[in-house]
């Protein structure tokens, strides 16, 4: 019998996959065709969704991109009952074809089970090798040496800090109390990241038990996982995959036969970004607003309830097992000296294929772009990338050689952060960008810090001002000035971070800045306050749909004869400028 | 508008929806601390919107004042303290369809409908929210109107569908 998987991670049904299962369903009933329909995560690939996979009888797979309800009926009919896939809809398979492209330079560790097996059962996460690294360190190992494990193996927190994570396991073992904690960090709240929102939407159980492992080598009996409301897709198969352990005696007292207890609760996030920061996400567990609060004492010494608490992220978790399974030697040798293992990224932005891909460390910028994302779309000129959110900061395209480890990105004045990767093309003002992030970052200022709280919204009003054409000599200086005031004056990674986008845009991009400022004009046409719009006459045809489109009357002219924009009227909304068909309305 | 007219009708009954008072009861039972953020979300979950007769019920069962609990739901951008529409209005703002343009469907919804961002329309049909990401990237601009997204948007494109939806009401 055949097998059918549908794509049901958020992007897949944001695309219309659950419209395309339904259909799929209800066809297979109403003809009674023999097949299994499966529901599974994403498997990175978000610009094909809807994605439906055939697997016929001989195990050969079949992955069709793009698949509306309509569509899949056809499959069904022509290659599920008939046997003829339907070659020019099928986007991988045993035959070569460009999306190879898309996983070839992959190192698949984290999403090792993603968009492959149904994240709603526990057996096809079993049948995948699932739950055996618990048992091995069960059985075999002490909490000492499975710390010694993921010290030697050299993996980092993913979420952005890039901690060791053994190390900080074992300040927290080392923690004198009866009673510890573990949190899995799942309140990702960069915009333009969804690593971990696809982890626990494809593989929970990979989390789950990457979470086990930790307890055991701390010595916790409670995990939490901080989820963010918004995901409400993760948060139910969470749910789900807790229930399933609880029933069979994989948690709760004595796991898996041991002498082990250990529960886990979910607390979802009631939207606040600052509480990815370790000390505000305990008080937001705790009940309160999440503000970070002054360190040490530090979590592994004084954490949720003021008990010793490890907090790692939901891509770190998802490594655990990995590792204990194949060894501290196979993840140490992939990646550079100092970045061990892979990297999940969350590609996006003006690029072909954008999704989810998961790279060795030491790839480089150029690889990601384009060889996995296929490079810019519409043949437009590569800028630069956007790595780490509004922590983070842009690295231009001259930099595209650059290998991607913790050290080389630091390097940068740009953070790894958890794994937002957005390329930027020529059309992006740079300055604009950093406006952006920082508006970003000045509202979910918690306001503890005066520097984080005033500082920002004063860059703000500064890089506001640049953009609308009213910049003055010396405003440079001062953002640099105010920028290096709120790094070292604040408490917590938000606003220690919060200037890096304006700083690298001013390190890479200075005459962007200039170009604003002194000649009030922005070099990427897109600050609209420091456009003008003309019209070429040798290129109007005077076809007056401009003037039809224009919202204030400003633009004049005779049928057949060539208009004219009144700029004292232009309110340079750019409606003419997409309108012509003729391209001559010229924007400058 | 229905889920919120029930919610009030709950309300006068003293908070007596099942799903809220379950929860209710099984944090008393535990005794367990950290219940207020889970109280608020099960109020709005009921209602919509937290109202200030729930604040009152959940100081009384946590302890913890007024002032205090309006201080955690003004910090959390989830919680609001107003009914909101009978459609929602995502627009996505996230980095990825902030370079694609968002900024300017974010302007023609706003004009289109006369509100700002976590607004709510006179006539009460639409509430326009921002946000920072959908998840939905490679669709990119956005917008997720109930439960319904839609996909490389243009202003154009935009136009229609509040058209249509503004048809589909009697």
């Amino acid at each position: 019998m055949k097998t059918i998987r549908i794509g049901l991670g958020t992007c897949g049904v944001s695309a219309g996959g659950e419209k395309t299962f339904e259909a799929v369903k209800h066809e297979i009933e109403q003809k009674n065709i023999q097949a299994l329909v499966k529901e599974t995560g994403c498997n990175g690939m978000c610009y094909r969704e809807p994605l439906l996979e055939v697997i016929d009888e001989a195990r050969n797979s079949y992955l069709y991109g793009e698949v509306t309800p309509e569509k899949a009926i056809r499959i069904l009919d022509e290659h599920v009952q008939k046997g003829t896939p339907i070659e020019e809809w099928i986007v991988q398979s045993e035959r070569p074809s460009e999306d190879d492209l898309f996983f070839k330079k992959q190192r698949r560790i984290v999403l090792r089970n993603c968009g492959i097996i149904d994240p709603n059962s526990i057996d096809e996460y079993i049948a995948a090798g699932g739950y055996q690294a618990i048992q091995k360190v069960l059985n075999g190992y002490s909490p000492e040496e499975v710390i010694e494990i993921i010290t030697a193996s050299g993996l980092r927190g993913r979420g952005g800090g890039g901690f060791l994570t053994g190390v900080k396991w074992r300040f927290c073992r080392q923690s004198p109390g009866p009673l510890k904690y573990i949190i899995c960090n799942a309140d990702e709240g960069d915009p333009g990241a969804f690593m971990d929102r696809s982890t626990l939407e494809g593989d929970p159980h990979s989390v789950l038990e990457g979470m086990m492992i930790c307890a055991y080598a701390i010595g916790a009996q409670e995990g939490y996982i901080y989820v963010r409301a918004e995901y409400p897709k993760a948060v139910q198969r969470l749910k789900h995959a807790i229930r399933e352990l609880l029933a069979r005696g994989f948690l709760g007292a004595n796991i898996f036969g041991s002498a082990m207890n250990f529960y886990i609760k979910i607390k979802e996030g009631a939207g606040a970004f600052v509480c990815g920061e370790e000390t505000a996400l305990i008080a937001s567990i705790e009940g309160r607003r999440g503000m970070p609060r002054f360190r040490p004492p530090f979590p592994a010494q004084s954490g949720l309830w003021g008990r010793p608490t490890n907090i790692n992220n939901v891509e770190t978790y998802a490594n655990v097992p990995w590792i204990i399974t194949n060894g501290a030697e196979s993840f140490a040798s992939m990646g550079t000296e100092g970045s061990k293992g892979s990297k999940v990224f969350a590609l996006a932005g003006k690029v072909r294929r954008g999704g989810l891909a998961e790279v060795p460390m030491g790839i480089t910028i150029n690889e990601i772009v384009y060889e996995i994302g296929g490079g810019i779309k519409g043949d437009r000129k590569f800028k630069a990338v956007q790595m780490g959110g509004p922590s983070g900061g842009c690295i231009p395209a001259s930099m595209g050689d650059l290998q991607i480890d913790y050290q080389q990105i630091n390097k940068t004045g740009a953070i790894m952060g958890s794994g937002g990767l957005v390329v930027l093309d020529e059309t992006t003002c740079m300055v604009e960008m950093a406006k952006f992030f920082l508006r970003f970052t000045q509202d979910e200022s918690c306001g503890k810090c005066t520097f984080c709280r005033v500082g920002t919204k004063r860059m703000l009003e500064i890089l506001e001002r640049i953009t609308d054409g009213n910049g003055r000599e010396g405003d440079v200086a001062l953002l640099e000035h105010l920028a290096n005031q709120i790094r070292n004056n604040t408490i917590c990674g938000l606003g220690q971070t919060a200037p890096n986008p304006v700083l690298t845009t001013l390190k890479y991009f200075r005459e962007e800045y200039d170009a604003h400022i002194r000649l009030k004009k922005c070099p990427a046409h897109s600050c609209p306050a420091l456009l003008t719009y003309t019209i070429r006459e040798e290129a109007c045809k005077g076809c007056m749909a401009c003037a039809k489109a224009c919202p204030v009357e400003a633009i004049s002219g005779e049928k057949k004869k060539p208009h004219a924009i009144d700029p004292s009227s232009c309110i340079k909304c750019g409606k003419c400028f997409e309108t012509c068909r003729f391209d001559a309305v010229l924007k400058d | 508008m229905l889920q919120a007219e029930s919610g009030q009708d709950k309300l006068e009954n003293g908070f007596s929806s099942s799903k809220v008072a379950f929860k209710v009861e099984l944090w008393k039972y535990q005794g367990e601390n950290g219940a207020l953020i889970p109280l608020l979300q099960s109020a709005q979950d009921a209602y919509g919107y937290i109202p200030p007769s729930a604040i009152d019920h959940i100081s009384q069962i946590v302890g913890i004042p007024d002032a205090e609990i309006y201080g955690v739901i003004t910090f959390y951008s989830q919680f609001r303290l107003k009914p909101m529409g009978r459609n929602i209005i995502k627009v996505c703002d996230g980095t990825a369809c902030h370079v694609n343009s968002s900024s300017a469907i974010i302007k023609t919804i706003e004009s289109e409908l006369g509100v700002a961002g976590d607004e709510t329309t006179d006539d009460g049909m639409f509430t326009l929210q921002k946000v920072a990401c959908l998840g939905c990237c490679s669709l990119s601009p956005v917008v997720m109107i109930n439960d319904e997204t839609y996909g490389r948007l243009t202003a154009k494109k935009i136009q229609q569908l509040l058209k249509e939806y503004r048809e589909l009401e009697p």
